[in-house]
């Protein structure tokens, strides 16, 4: 039995954006949703969390950041792209810094569009990212036995 | 029997001869060889005389020579004149009227008062002089041999064209031996005194090894203050002619038990003479200053002599400080605000060698407050903190050493990485560690048995401080221990140039270290039992065996975990180390700061200089132990049949 | 004998200590989520938190801080092991000790600035709270007249009655040891409130499941602790043991959830403070009286 889609702990980057995803972010884990009732502890570690929620773009500035985040994530992680500057670039896709959506730096396993991204989307997202956590488990444990 | 007195002959005067030899030898080789091989005789030498004596009680020998005793006054005019000659030569006006006040004393006892006095049993041992005889015997030896390494290092080190002075420091290390089987061996307590100032003037040349002025100046600091405990015994000499009307050792605490008003003065003039050696405060300063001196000296002086020797002459008392208050209290109170506020100074340094410092005097006195409770408990954890104390102190003075001259500094904070950067030295010094201050190893199964004693005696004062200090223990060891443990990158490993004989000193202190704790409860058995029982008629172990063989299990799997589970090959995925945005260099902490930068992350260990500071701490001590101890000899003089 | 009854009581323990540990956590989880007009998590969250971490893939910065979180977790249990077997409590507390020090040196041993500032803080605690269980173990000497906790069911009455102000002050650096704010230093269960994760920072997957493990066997003895203060020679006096373990339980989690985080300084003079007046004064009156 997989055990990832019960306990998601999550870790959350801010790129280079407007900050309301941001704020709708912790809006979902404030006591109004309760994240935790599905498990979901927000983390403040990479090397703890299950499932990295980036909102806003990548830019020159913070891809090294993003993917040093994302190598800390042990196996199996998953990558949730909040919001559509996330996930595209969105309304900065054409800054002279701004190289785009969270994908150009990192593999990224749900999109969840939205300007800004309401907390009942991030919801869906996550259990959409719980879905493939799982996957990445078994598949974990079965390279483990094979190995 | 008759062997055994051979051997405590040949124990005391073949440490003399050994010394003569390396006076003249100035070779490395030759010394090299005398040294290893007198040490290995004299360790052997002890080990049988413990072995052959196993449970022995006390053993007194029809010993008796008018040569000897003038030899040893003749040996006490002799300090007397090197301490006037060097207080002359470096113009240090206390020194010599100390010393002058010390030899007429002497003078006046030997030639006025002491000839009617005849002490037939002139030697004698117990478990408790067993006890140390394996103490000085090995760990001490252990010290000589790993000091010729050292010592060809710190040679090395020394400008161009210094003098070569190893001769006379070899000599010194083995006439100190030969002074503390003197003190530890003889019933006539003018032997005793004489091998007593023996060992202070030994370490008075040994701290100002060196002669700088630094070295000088802690060396007179050390010989006041031991001068002045020399005093209070020569006092507590003077009491036994005139009032007890008895040299011998044996017989002085029998008559102290059954009539301890006529021994109050005597006896407090002991522990003062105790005190001072062991570095109680208000004299713990001579203790700190002696750093100065090279590593094999600090290791000998804290570990297997000289201070031992105070604490020695304290355990023996403690039968008669047990129905004697004026002394008990004022040894108690000494010992545990010692205990306490030494273990809080303990915090606030940062140099390798004053924490070990500061953590001998604390532990001295723990033992002597134990010596001051004075019943059998107290008496057998107090000989296991000796035993414990002496092994470990030794093996992290010899580890502080080597690392110093690997990595060129005595400070914790250069420490860091140790663990790779010397493996196997970081493995031994952790293993000190660890014994001065967590269980299941001796000395907190010692501290344990301690708290007991105190408990049964309702000893609150001593209680609240043994919480207290312990807790301030555990923060100053654990920090160092951190420090050692850290692991970044692949440093380079230094310690390939470790000498051979350091090595097998470090292997012997580490097995002896480890042994002793495995097996308490057999030398609880064989050697501390006895003693007690033959000194109080009933047991001291109070703690169950059963909990003690659990501890040996724990102490088992802690070695095993300490030196064959760590360093094995990763098994699992190396990850960075998490540096909160973009590493830079990894392996050196580096990370990009806010202007692109790279920026080193460091850390250093908490000294909480504002709470523990020695500035704030020492002056209280100090000022506390001085009236403590002023009070006393008040009392024991009034009470005392010296009153008037 | 000793032997054989506290190798049975610590493979025991081993067994219920994290689960009734696990329960524990889950319950404060959800009474936490009440008090902050939340559901919370399942009861279970705990146990599938730590289920999870095991299955996650095994890394680690260094070779050495898997085995010494190992050895942490060993000595937990037999700490608990040598408790819950009626044992020497003085052992007890000096196991326990031994664990935190392994769990101290798994921290330092990564040398991350993080983990290390965790360490340090932890240090800190150590010797805040050790004065205050040192003295603990005394009063029960003088009360119980004995090391062994299985003493406790030959009185006539509670040791509470005699050593009451011991109690407060075990009360009072039990928040410490539970790692609850205001004196969660060194590891915080909430985020919001940490610099990254404390002594846990460096550790991921299977190791920071021992560590959670080893904080629910720890919860278990230190209320075991706590229960002691009210037994005596009847059975009935294992219930009222319990019904107060839950009743303090629930009042650290209330303070838990009351109070910020406070800074070393206070916690350690105030610990101290603590253990001089009520483990002093107690342990004073109980001697000359």
């Amino acid at each position: 039995m997989a055990f990832a889609s019960k306990s998601p702990w999550v870790i959350h980057y801010d790129g280079s954006s407007c900050n309301g995803c941001d704020i709708e972010v912790l809006a979902t884990l404030c006591p109004g949703f309760d994240g935790e009732r599905f498990g979901v502890v927000n983390t403040g570690n990479p090397k703890h969390a299950d499932i990295f929620l980036v909102t806003g773009s990548v830019n020159e500035q913070n891809i090294g950041v993003v993917r040093e985040i994302y190598d800390q994530m042990l196996e199996p992680k998953v990558v949730v792209a909040c919001g559509i500057c996330a996930c595209t670039g969105g309304v900065f896709h054409d800054c002279y810094n701004v190289i785009g959506g969270v994908d150009k730096a990192i593999p990224v396993d749900v999109y969840a569009p939205g300007c800004a991204v309401r907390p009942e989307q991030i919801i869906d997202a996550v259990v959409a990212g719980v879905a493939k956590l799982d996957e990445k488990s078994a598949a974990l444990a079965a390279a483990k036995k094979g190995a | 029997m008759e062997f055994s007195f051979g051997l405590i002959g040949f124990l005391i005067v073949f440490p003399l001869i050994v010394a003569a030899a390396l006076l003249f030898v100035r070779q490395e080789g030759p010394r090299r060889v005398i040294v290893c091989v007198s040490g290995v005789v004299i360790a052997l030498a002890s080990v049988v005389l413990v072995v052959m004596n196993l449970g022995a009680s006390c053993t007194l020998f029809a010993f008796e020579s008018m040569a000897i005793d003038f030899i040893c006054t003749g040996i006490s005019v002799a300090i007397a004149a090197v301490i006037v000659w060097f207080a002359v030569r470096y113009k240090n006006l206390w020194a010599a009227v100390l010393a002058g006040v010390q030899v007429v004393g002497t003078l006046i006892l030997e030639f006025m008062f002491s000839h009617g006095i005849e002490v037939p049993y002139g030697l004698y041992f117990d478990s408790l002089s067993l006890l140390m005889t394996f103490i000085i015997g090995v760990v001490g030896s252990g010290i000589c041999i790993y000091a010729l390494g050292y010592m060809e290092d710190f040679q090395a080190h020394e400008p161009e064209g210094a003098p070569d002075r190893r001769p006379m420091f070899f000599a010194l290390m083995f006439v100190f031996l030969s002074a503390m089987y003197v003190i530890v061996f003889s019933n006539n307590m003018e032997w005793m005194f004489t091998g007593w100032e023996v060992t202070t003037l030994c370490s008075f040349l040994l701290i100002g090894y060196t002669r700088t002025e630094e070295a000088i100046a802690n060396a007179f600091r050390q010989i006041i203050m031991n001068l002045a405990g020399g005093i209070g015994f020569l006092v507590a000499l003077w009491c036994c002619a005139l009032t007890v009307g008895t040299f011998s050792f044996y017989e002085f605490l029998v008559i102290g038990q059954n009539n301890p008003a006529l021994t109050t003065l005597a006896v407090t003039a002991l522990a003062f003479a105790g005190i001072t050696k062991a570095a109680q405060m208000p004299f713990q300063t001579w203790l700190l200053g002696a750093m100065v001196a090279p590593t094999p000296t600090s290791a000998l002086l804290h570990s297997s002599t000289m201070v031992k020797a105070g604490v020695f002459l304290l355990v023996k008392l403690a039968p008669v400080l047990h129905v004697s208050p004026a002394p008990a209290v004022m040894v108690m109170l000494v010992g545990g605000i010692t205990f306490a506020l030494c273990s809080f100074m303990a915090i606030s340094q940062s140099n390798a060698k004053r924490v070990l410092a500061y953590s001998t005097i604390a532990n001295l006195g723990l033992i002597t407050a134990c010596a001051g409770v004075g019943t059998a408990e107290a008496v057998w954890a107090a000989c296991f903190l000796i035993l414990f104390h002496a092994i470990a102190k030794s093996l992290l003075f010899l580890c502080v050493g080597t690392a110093e001259h690997h990595i060129g500094s005595r400070d914790i904070e250069s420490m860091d990485l140790l663990f790779d950067r010397m493996p196997r030295l970081a493995r031994f010094m952790m293993l000190g560690i660890m014994c001065m201050f967590i269980a299941p190893f001796g000395m907190l199964l010692a501290k344990w048995a301690t708290l007991v004693s105190f408990v049964d005696t309702r000893q609150v004062a001593l209680i609240i401080i043994l919480a207290f200090g312990s807790a301030a223990t555990f923060m100053f060891w654990a920090k160092w221990l951190g420090k050692l443990s850290g692991i970044a990158g692949e440093p380079e490993n230094v310690e390939i140039t470790v000498k051979p004989t350091e090595w097998a000193a470090l292997l012997l202190m580490a097995c002896l270290l480890v042994l002793a704790c495995v097996f308490l409860p057999f030398i609880s058995g064989t050697l501390v039992e006895p003693y007690v029982a033959s000194v109080y008629g009933m047991l001291g172990q109070d703690i169950a065996t059963d909990n003690l063989w659990l501890a040996s299990i724990c102490t088992v799997i802690v070695v095993a975990v300490l030196f064959a589970g760590l360093g094995t090959k990763q098994k699992s995925r190396r990850a960075n180390v998490y540096l909160a945005g973009i590493s830079r260099d990894n392996d050196s902490r580096a990370f990009q700061n806010s202007l692109s930068g790279t920026t080193e992350a460091t850390t250093r260990n908490w000294y909480m200089e504002s709470v523990f500071g020695e500035a704030r701490i020492a002056p209280v001590g100090v000022a506390f132990n001085t009236l403590i101890m002023a009070a006393a000899f008040v009392v024991a003089i009034i009470a005392g049949p010296m009153g008037f | 004998m000793t032997l054989l009854t506290t190798l049975i009581g610590t493979l025991l323990f081993a067994v219920a200590g994290p689960v009734i540990g696990c329960l524990l956590a889950g319950l404060d989880r959800i009474i936490s989520a009440r008090m902050q007009g939340r559901v919370g998590p399942p009861l279970l969250q705990p146990y599938y938190d730590v289920r999870k971490l095991f299955e996650k893939e095994r890394v680690s910065v260094n070779s050495v801080e898997g085995v010494y979180v190992a050895c942490a977790l060993l000595f937990a249990l037999i700490a608990g092991g040598i408790f819950y077997s009626g044992g020497n409590l003085l052992l007890c507390v000096f196991v326990i000790t031994l664990s935190s020090l392994f769990f101290i040196m798994a921290a330092y041993s990564t040398r991350s600035p993080y983990a290390e500032v965790g360490a340090a803080r932890e240090t800190l605690q150590v010797m805040s709270y050790e004065p205050m269980v040192l003295l603990m173990a005394v009063a029960f000497f003088q009360a119980a007249g004995s090391f062994d906790v299985a003493e406790v069911f030959q009185l006539n009455h509670p040791i509470i009655c005699t050593i009451w102000l011991v109690f407060l002050g075990v009360l009072f650096i039990l928040t410490i040891k539970l790692r609850k704010s205001p004196f969660d230093l060194s590891m915080s269960h909430h985020a919001h409130q940490e610099i990254v994760r404390g002594m846990t920072t460096e550790m991921s997957g299977p190791t920071l499941g021992m560590v959670e493990i080893m904080h629910w066997c720890e919860n278990v003895l230190f209320l075991g602790w706590i229960g002691m203060f009210f037994l005596w020679a009847n059975p009935v006096s294992i219930l009222v043991a319990v019904v107060i373990v839950l009743l303090v339980y629930f009042l650290e989690i209330w303070i838990d959830n009351n109070f910020a985080r406070v800074k070393w300084q206070f916690m350690f003079k105030s610990a101290w403070l603590v253990a001089l007046i009520a483990g002093g004064v107690n342990v004073a009156f109980l001697a000359f009286l």
